[in-house]
């Protein structure tokens, strides 16, 4: 679309960046203290260039976004620095010029595409607004404009589209049409903070491509704010590193990710379990200890000393950001000396050295654990949710959210559930645990069949089967303390009865998940995420479980948690013999964990396979485009990468497609895809696939 | 100088970390006030015989119609009544009225509304939409209705208040039973195995159990208002009672005589108005946001 190209700038501009922030410092004056957000930031952002900025959650990268455009509130203010944008000083301008600015020059997308457009006004309004408001065009003008934008963000019927409101688009058209509000001024720097973190990875991929396309076409600059490497990876030639309000690392894409020269980012880097790899020591990720530092205290160190395994005495001294190399800095006195981290210290593992908990298996358990027989055997299972009707007389209308899932895990193993949202996964999840009635189906566990069993008969079952949940913040109960929540099902099933056995026990397993045994008194909002996430794991091991679905426990944590995590989990499955059916959105990390992987699409299951041959050979074309959108933390491969656009959204669980599920985005989709669904077939040792056309693709 | 100093310089220019006392004042002063005025209330209610020497049924026509003065500080009424005696033994009936009305109605709405949404299906269907019918009628016009054929009498007057007060109870307890009913830390308590009755009473009722303390101290002031409403219209309590409500009733036609309507009057704005301060605050002591800022 020529028409829609900004011309090319002036030389004269080309010289000066887009911009330019210096000392950057702003803090939030809380009753409690003063929180210093950003410390001291200092960066530049060249005309068409794309900058990343990485950190975890608290680092300050999203309110150094905010600063840019100065839309921070009381308590935050910008207590000094300067932002220069093309030349002219932002923290100067008045307030009629901020709001010329914002939209016109630099525009802003947001990580909610759910709550960033309003949810009253029509697509049409809320894009020609802007517009209107800058004063570029007229209610007409704007309007055809609008149209042409949201064709070019992927929108398939923009005519339509644009008379729609939000509440009829999905997460990632929403997040088209706030591109496209963004793009319609043309402005010379468009800053996305974390704009794909709510959205699945086929339409994740989507969006970096459309993110990709129009830094090509329109010259705009972008800031990339995530907290994913490997989105950062595909998308920006420059990447700033953010610890605790400062800039740790700065450099190219490419050095960054493959040798990082701040031990922070080369956690981050090692964190993540990747697809492209093996991981290096056995299972166990890098997980760095500890958290990030209290925003309220001032460490007069190096901020990232106390969780650093590369710390030298020097650390006690705050490091400044300098050169490195080219184009490089690194705030670090270990890699300013010349040193580097490419052979890590071995992370200190958890488990090695602290004593094993006591004898945790019993001898039932153990006899159990040769026993051949599947542990779990779910077959033909389904649960179909009504939907309130739409009038009196309408029929009633379902969601057919798990239609005919089989599935077996043995003893001993992790089988690995994945698929998009709303493929089925937690309600699935849900069935086996018996929080829902499944419509039709059964479940063997340990040979009892606990379908439609009454609540009674499962209740003796529950002690070999447990669950750990999603949200840390949701599923502790807030009004109970944790040696309360801990002390329930130690009581209810009997395994405790005095208090001061109840006490032993929940000293000993809030050790087992590496909490201090004293925190008991405390309640759960004392806790940060991660130690959230364990005290629910050891809720879920206090009865002693031979079997744990954990329904996504990671996502909602920092990459490093993340780690954390996976590593406890790992470990306990080792010393206490345990089964998972771990429930994940991340492919790499369910290919880490896990011994075999179960591919689900709109509530069937598309491909069961062993974790390698699954990732080697995918046969359902499913789980090919899913391989393929994931984002590998390592620029290099991610450019070179030949990359697979799955089109389209899933389609609605309401009214699934005949024959295949998958038939409306599949490229090799015939007459017979519609007409019979393809049966689960084994096609190699262990490998299914639903799929007429197995490995065609 | 380093940029550890000059953050440290930024920082000496400002100093509005407030002390605990001084947050917890700009955060509860009102609310202490609100708990002043009520517990003064509840004191007089106890104690009104020995703070004044008057009966307030002892009546002397000879003496009808004063203003206030050293003997009668408040006045007296068409009937020599003392209007300060009057004024204080009146605070029982409001204060026993106003709780009696919040807290059974709010007991009897929470549990129906609880139930329901709890068993959902049917039944809660049933019990939702009864609720709908009650609150169809406007709540004072059924309360009068009620109260007039039960007939004049205290007791009547809190029945039919009663009537059209817990359907609000109920709509609340059922919606903060829904939210937390599919909360993860109650599927938590399901998969451990818990049985129902003891996931609703340990986990879902304190979890939802917040807002609903809210509404009882605010509505309080409202019952009170109410029930002085309907005495002033001429049900509620029978005549020689003291009561705020018809005590105002008394004095309506009497505009020289002010004091015998407005000081009522004023005894029933402080008491809507300290419950009113307190529920508000009662309002943010239990939203652990609000507490942890």
């Amino acid at each position: 679309m020529p028409d829609m190209r900004a011309p090319a700038p002036p030389s004269t501009i080309a010289a000066t960046p887009v911009l330019a922030v210096s000392d950057l410092r702003t803090q939030f004056f809380t009753d409690s203290g003063v929180v210093r957000a950003v410390d001291g930031v200092s960066f530049t952002v060249g005309s068409g260039e794309t900058l990343g900025i990485v950190g975890e959650s608290g680092s300050g990268k999203s309110v150094t976004a905010q600063s840019l455009m100065r839309l921070l509130e009381e308590p935050a203010r910008i207590v000094s620095g300067s932002i220069l944008f093309q030349g002219r000083d932002v923290l100067a301008m008045s307030h009629a010029e901020l709001r010329k600015l914002r939209g016109a020059g630099m525009a802003m997308v947001f990580q909610d595409p759910m709550t960033s457009l309003n949810p009253v006004l029509r697509i049409a309004r809320q894009v020609v607004e802007t517009m209107v408001a800058h004063g570029s065009f007229g209610e007409k003008e704007a309007t055809e404009r609008g149209v042409k934008l949201l064709g070019r963000m992927g929108i398939t019927t923009p005519k339509r589209a644009i008379n729609s409101y939000p509440h009829q688009f999905s997460g990632g058209m929403r997040q088209r049409v706030a591109l496209a509000m963004g793009m319609s001024n043309e402005p010379a720097l468009l800053i996305a903070d974390e704009p794909t973190t709510a959205l699945d990875v086929t339409i994740q991929a989507q969006i970096l491509e459309l993110l990709r396309e129009l830094n090509r076409d329109f010259g705009t600059a972008i800031v990339l704010i995530s907290h994913d490497l490997g989105v950062i990876a595909g998308l920006c030639s420059r990447v700033l590193v953010m610890y605790a309000g400062e800039i740790v690392e700065e450099g190219p894409a490419e050095a960054i990710l493959s040798h990082p020269k701040h031990p922070y980012s080369w956690a981050l880097v090692n964190a993540v379990p990747r697809l492209d790899r093996e991981p290096v020591a056995g299972k166990k990720l890098t997980a760095i200890e500890g958290a990030p530092p209290d925003p309220l205290s001032v460490t007069r160190g190096c901020r990232f000393a106390p969780r650093c395994p590369f710390r030298i005495e020097r650390c006690a001294e705050h490091p400044e950001l300098l050169e490195i190399g080219i184009a490089r800095k690194s705030r670090c006195w270990v890699t300013q000396a010349g040193v580097g981290l490419d052979t890590p210290a071995p992370a200190p593992s958890p488990l090695r050295d602290r004593a094993k908990p006591p004898q945790t298996l019993s001898r039932e358990q153990r006899d159990q654990e040769i026993d051949p027989s599947p542990l779990l055997e779910v077959k033909g299972l389904v649960k179909h949710f009504a939907l309130p009707k739409r009038g009196f007389l309408e029929p009633y209308r379902h969601v057919h959210a798990v239609d005919g899932v089989d599935l077996t895990v043995k003893r001993g193993e992790t089988v690995g559930l994945v698929g998009e949202s709303g493929c089925g996964k937690s309600t699935l999840a849900r069935l086996i645990l018996r929080i829902h009635r499944p419509d039709a189906g059964s479940i063997l566990f340990e040979g009892n069949e606990i379908a439609q069993a009454a609540p009674a008969a499962i209740r003796p079952l529950r002690r070999r089967l447990q669950m750990v949940f999603q949200d840390p913040y949701a599923s502790l109960n807030s009004r109970m303390t944790v040696a309360q929540i801990l002390e329930e099902p130690l009581r209810f099933h009997g395994l405790a009865t005095t208090s001061t056995e109840c006490r032993e026990r929940i000293a000993e397993l809030l050790e087992t998940v590496r909490l201090d045994p004293k925190s008991g008194a405390r309640y759960p909002h004392e806790f940060s995420g991660g130690q959230r996430q364990r005290i629910s794991i050891a809720r879920a091991l206090a009865v002693k479980p031979n079997f744990i679905v954990a329904d996504e426990p990671i996502s909602a944590l920092d990459v490093n948690i993340q780690a954390q995590i996976l590593n406890l989990l790992l470990g306990l499955q080792e010393e206490l013999g345990l089964t998972y059916l771990f429930i994940a959105h991340d492919l790499s990390v369910v290919r880490h964990i896990s011994d075999r992987v179960v591919v689900l699409y709109l509530g069937k299951v598309a491909e069961v396979a062993p974790a390698k041959d699954l990732f080697a050979a995918p046969l359902h074309p499913y789980t090919r485009y899913l391989i393929s959108a994931l984002p590998i933390p390592d620029a290099s491969i991610e450019r070179r990468r030949e990359r697979l656009r799955l089109a389209g959204e899933p389609p609605s669980a309401v009214d699934p497609p005949s024959g295949c599920r998958f038939r409306t985005r599949c490229p090799l989709a015939e007459r017979i895809c519609a007409e019979i669904p393809p049966p689960l077939i084994e096609h190699g040792q262990g490998h299914f696939a639903a799929c007429h056309f197995p490995g065609k693709f | 100088m380093t940029a550890f100093d000059q953050a440290s310089a930024a920082l000496a220019t400002f100093t509005p970390v407030r002390s605990k006392g001084q947050r917890w004042r700009r955060r509860y002063g009102i609310a202490t006030l609100g708990a002043t005025i009520i517990l003064a209330w509840l004191l007089i209610a106890l104690a009104c015989p020995y703070l004044t020497s008057y009966s307030p049924d002892a009546v002397d026509v000879s003496l009808r119609l004063r203003p206030p003065s050293a003997m009668h500080w408040l006045g007296t009424d068409e009937l020599g009544r003392d209007v300060l005696t009057r004024l204080l033994y009146g605070s029982r009936i409001s204060l026993v009225t106003g709780f009696a009305v919040v807290i059974l109605g709010a007991a009897f709405g929470t549990l129906v509304g609880g139930i329901a949404a709890f068993m959902r299906g049917r039944g809660e269907e049933l019990i939702m939409r009864l609720t709908d019918l009650v609150l169809c009628f406007p709540p004072i016009i059924l309360a009068l209705a009620i109260a007039a054929a039960l007939g004049i009498g205290t007791m009547n007057t809190i029945i039919a208040m009663l009537v059209v007060w817990w359907p609000k109870f109920a709509r609340l307890a059922h919606s903060l039973v829904l939210v937390q009913r599919s909360q993860e830390y109650v599927e938590a308590a399901v998969v451990i195995g818990l049985k129902p009755m003891r996931i609703l009473a340990r986990h879902i009722i304190p979890n939802a159990v917040g807002p609903l303390i809210v509404l009882v101290t605010l509505d309080l002031g409202n019952a009170i208002i109410t029930f002085a409403g309907l005495s002033f219209l001429g049900l509620g309590v029978v005549p020689p009672t003291p009561e705020w409500g018809s005590m105002v009733a008394e004095g309506r036609e009497l505009v020289e005589q002010w004091w015998v309507a407005a000081f009522p009057g004023f005894a029933i704005l402080s008491v809507v108005l300290g419950f009113n301060f307190l529920g508000d605050g009662v309002r943010d002591w239990l939203d652990p946001k609000a507490r942890q800022r």
